[in-house]
């Protein structure tokens, strides 16, 4: 009865069409851009075929500057998300009153548009003529002095971005591991409780290995996903972010695609292969890891 | 005697315990609570602030007295909010019903049908799963800019349908339902597609559900495309319309009124995901673990 | 270390809303268990026998009564205090620990005086290792042992901190036909070797009487029986009991005493005294019948399975409360196959009468 036909590919055609037309093409074309020297869109012309693009974009201050950012703000929010979420989805399990309320409430930057709370975070955070904004006012109460997170200096507005971006990440996270946690066989924390084992000996013994897999998966979706920051930015410090020193290396992408530097595609092209090294080499020396502390 | 004391004692300090973790914990967790609610509870007490008070709390006020709805209404007159609304409707509701429908026939070719090639064609899918979006937006820039598609919705639409891996997720789903209700079907003289439509579909309803609530979100809150495609305020969709609005609308100072906007936006996911609490998070939850 | 349950009872919150009533999982568990011996838990599911397991180990705590472990009430006690081993169901073997950091576990927990050097908790691990004969299987993680194996590693972990008590759940169910005659044997040998009075929860009758020195017998939170298996098989309290134990099971009859005379319908099978008229339920073990082509039980002969020593006769008759009556009889006994019928006479002591109205056991004299 399963004769085999070709009728399959017609149920399969607008799929191939679609992810052909503008994934499987652009992914050879990026390559191809990425080598055309002086490529100018407007006449569709270039000059020759070599490394110039990456060495370009390689010695591009502003890149270095969006590689330096995003590094910065890889190395701070996965672990400190990662961290956080673990703490409230570990709490989250222990408790049986609220908890559906607690997880509602946790939820919710998720369903959030990231440019539209971006900017209530930029009231929060930002000093102005005629007010310190809020985090000032609550910095002021503990007898610190006024700091412009959003004009001013360099680390007070990478601690805006990175406390956003972890902000927005944590509730993907807490859901994940809630669920995770709560997957795991009630049994075993019986049979440690019979043993007479500490709280925290139980979690660090026989919860968080049996939940690693989890871990681990948050962990590498959570590089991939710093790596890839562009929004949280923009929303935070609007869209001239080489201005503000915030730039991240997709938002240089773009700024080389389209704005007021744009239009280089070919650099666009070869940022944006950097990116994909960058994020494969950390996915491989991720899971390389990750296979020497998962035992299932 | 002696043990029985002991005894009491364990049985107390290990209640104690108990309580104080308790304690912890829900602080802890309250704590928490509050630094999420606060930017929605600080956007829309700012929303209902006169922009005449908000200005001149240089202590910012935790309250207010005369709450006022002038900025809603400013926020819908003073920039086109409204335009922004209908487009990103029309934007996402399009985008989804695509999606759906390429997705569907992909996932059921690949899950049901046999063909030659499909093995070949599931592993090149599943390899595209891995391609980041940022790779192939140059070139889709440069496409959509050449075919003179930009600020229009067929350009923003067709390279924002396609999912590899909603494919992926029906396609496992669709796998699992047995083979016999086919053969059934197809004794009774069921065509593929009457098949595809009156079992299948339904009995993945789930799937469906998590699907298009997962390419809503991402619709409604997508930026970088919309960003790059359009630069007529015309066909700008929410998130673009409040960068706009921050760079220029209102003046630029008038953040009671951009809160009021900023409220409109984000309300109706919320309300969306109040109401469909538990399918949404189930969803989010199979689609990131099954990623 | 002997152990007392003294009136314990357990409820748990309906979990139907509307109705109020608690469920009532032990109801007025009264028993003394004596010091070294082996108990068979053995009830049908839902019986409450794991509730009472999981009371004296201390993962619940009862709404009534107490638990004694010697003169210690250990009521209130949380289980690590109470010096209990458990062997789960599926065993809860830590997947990503090996066979060697899974028995250390509970010796890693110690703390203070009774915390163990390293070498002595090795050398306790490796003792007890040899005791259930897992000892070339240390380096191994639980997916790569087979479920016989596992089950032993599981006892041993409950064994390495010398617990007064070792509770068993379901320790056998989880295992092939093959590996459950020869691991139930294993754990009689254990529990003579260490001497630790231990209890263990069953539903299969068969695997409780084969090893256990005392069985309890369950029916939804009350306890039936107490005694020894023989004793319990021999002389049921009640209709429950008797069908409960025994492979073939009792065949239950309704009969009635009509002057001093059993009888199972119309068929007079026995004279009995001491008991005045009224309806029965009649039980008659299998081995209880007695070909006798003069005897006074008539059955519809359906058909004899050969089992070797043995013969089984499978046959039916008007007043059977099931539809076919199984009466094991020596292989030597000449069976007529061709007869529609097959006439018995029974074995006096292999015959229960229970009351119709309350299944209670009625004793008569022959």
């Amino acid at each position: 009865m399963d004769r085999r036909n070709n009728k399959g590919w017609l149920y399969l055609l607008p799929a191939v069409l679609f992810l052909g037309f503008f994934m499987v093409y652009p992914l050879v074309d990026v390559f191809i851009y990425s080598f055309e020297e002086g490529y100018n869109s407007a006449s569709q012309t270039f000059f020759g075929v070599g490394s110039y693009n990456y060495s370009y974009v390689l010695h591009d201050p502003y890149f270095l500057q969006a590689v330096k950012n995003t590094f910065i703000l890889v190395i701070i929010t996965v672990p400190v998300s990662t961290g956080l979420a673990l703490l409230i989805s570990a709490g989250l399990n222990s408790i049986k009153a609220l908890k559906k309320l607690f997880q509602t409430v946790y939820f919710l930057p998720y369903v959030t548009n990231t440019l539209a709370v971006g900017l209530v975070f930029m009231i929060l955070f930002k000093k102005t003529a005629y007010s310190d904004g809020l985090i000032n006012l609550l910095i002021n109460w503990f007898g610190g002095a006024s700091v412009d997170f959003i004009d001013g200096p360099y680390w007070a507005k990478m601690f805006v971005l990175c406390f956003y971006t972890i902000w927005i990440v944590l509730p993907f996270k807490v859901l994940i591991l809630t669920s995770a946690l709560a997957s795991v066989n009630p049994q075993y924390y019986d049979a440690a409780k019979v043993d007479g084992t500490s709280k925290l000996r139980t979690f660090g013994k026989i919860t968080l290995p049996m939940i690693s897999p989890m871990i681990f998966y948050l962990i590498i979706t959570a590089f991939i996903g710093a790596f890839k920051a562009y929004s949280d930015a923009v929303a935070l410090f609007g869209t001239d972010l080489n201005a503000a020193e915030m730039n991240t290396i997709v938002g240089y992408i773009y700024d080389m695609l389209y704005g007021n530097s744009g239009g280089y595609p070919s650099y666009a092209s070869a940022a944006a292969i950097v990116l994909l090294v960058i994020v494969l080499t950390i996915t491989c020396i991720n899971s390389l890891i990750s296979k020497k502390h998962i035992y299932y | 005697m002696t043990k029985h004391t002991g005894y009491s004692k364990i049985k107390k300090s290990a209640k104690a315990r108990k309580t104080v973790g308790n304690v912890v914990i829900y602080t802890l967790l309250t704590l928490w609570a509050v630094m999420v609610l606060f930017p929605f509870y600080w956007m829309l007490l700012s929303s209902v602030k006169s922009y005449g008070s908000y200005t001149s709390e240089f202590i910012p006020a935790f309250f207010t007295l005369s709450p006022t709805m002038e900025n809603y209404i400013s926020a819908f007159t003073a920039v086109p909010l409204a335009g922004y609304f209908v487009n990103t409707l029309i934007f996402t509701v399009s985008t989804t019903a695509i999606m759906l429908v390429v997705t569907v026939f992909a996932a059921f070719a690949f899950a049901r049908l046999n063909f030659k090639g499909k093995n070949v064609a599931f592993m090149l899918f599943l390899a595209l799963m891995m391609i980041p979006n940022e790779l192939v937006i140059v070139t889709n820039f440069v496409t959509i800019t050449t075919l003179d598609m930009r600020n229009t919705f067929l350009g923003l639409i067709l390279p924002s349908v396609t999912s590899v891996f909603y494919i992926y997720l029906l396609k496992e789903n669709l796998a699992q339902i047995p083979d016999e209700l086919y053969y059934a079907a197809k004794v009774d003289g069921t065509s593929d597609l009457k098949y595809l439509f009156k079992v299948m579909l339904p009995i993945c309803k789930p799937t469906i559900i998590t699907i298009v609530i997962l390419k809503v979100i991402e619709c409604w809150n997508s930026f970088v495309w919309p960003r790059l495609i359009t630069d007529d305020a015309n066909y700008f969709l929410v998130s673009n319309g409040i960068q706009e609005i921050r760079e220029s609308g209102f003046g630029r100072e008038n953040i009671p009124a951009m809160m009021a906007a900023v409220v409109v936006i984000s309300v109706p996911l919320i309300v969306l995901f109040l109401i469909f609490r538990k399918k949404v998070m189930a969803g989010v939850s199979r689609g990131g673990t099954k990623g | 270390m002997k152990v007392v349950l003294q009136n314990l009872s357990k409820a748990f919150p309906s979990r139907n809303k509307r109705v109020n009533a608690d469920v009532i999982a032990v109801r007025d568990f009264n028993f003394e268990i004596p010091d070294g011996k082996l108990i068979g838990l053995l009830g049908p599911s839902g019986c409450g026998k794991s509730t009472a397991l999981n009371l004296i180990c201390g993962l619940l705590t009862p709404t009534g009564g107490r638990i004694f472990f010697g003169d210690d009430d250990v009521t209130d006690l949380p289980p690590e205090n109470r010096g209990v081993g458990l062997v789960f169901q599926n065993y809860a073997l830590y997947p990503h620990l090996t066979v060697r950091q899974n028995i250390l576990f509970p010796l890693q927990n110690l703390k203070g005086e009774d915390r163990l050097s390293k070498a002595d908790m090795l050398a306790r691990a490796h003792e007890v290792a040899g005791l259930v004969q897992i000892g070339e299987l240390m380096d191994r993680r639980p997916s790569e042992l087979s479920g016989g194996q596992q089950q032993r590693v599981a006892i041993a972990r409950a064994l390495v901190k010398m617990p007064r008590i070792l509770l068993l759940d379901e320790p056998l169910s989880n295992l092939d036909a093959r590996l459950r005659l020869q691991t139930r044997e294993e754990i009689r040998r254990i529990q003579r070797q260490t001497q630790i009075t231990t209890v263990f929860v069953t539903h299969d009758q068969e695997e409780a009487m084969s090893i256990s020195d005392i069985i309890v017998v369950m029916r939804s939170g009350v306890v039936e029986q107490i005694g020894k298996p023989q004793d319990v098989y021999d002389s049921p309290v009640n209709l429950f009991v008797a069908k409960f134990l025994g492979t073939p099971p009792i065949n239950v009859f309704i009969g009635k005493v009509d002057g001093g005379t059993l009888f199972i319908g119309e068929d007079a099978v026995l004279d009995i005294k001491g008991i005045s008229d009224r309806e029965v339920y009649v039980g008659i073990r299998p081995e209880g019948f007695v070909l006798d082509s003069g005897g006074p039980l008539c059955c519809n002969l359906s058909r004899v399975e050969v089992m070797g020593r043995d013969v089984s006769i499978v046959s039916s008759h008007d007043a059977s409360a099931n539809p076919t009556i199984r009466s094991i009889i020596n292989a030597e006994s000449a069976v007529d196959f061709t007869s529609a019928n097959v006439r018995f006479t029974v074995k006096p002591d292999k015959v229960f009468l229970f009351s119709r109205e309350t299944e209670d056991r009625i004793f008569f004299e022959v």
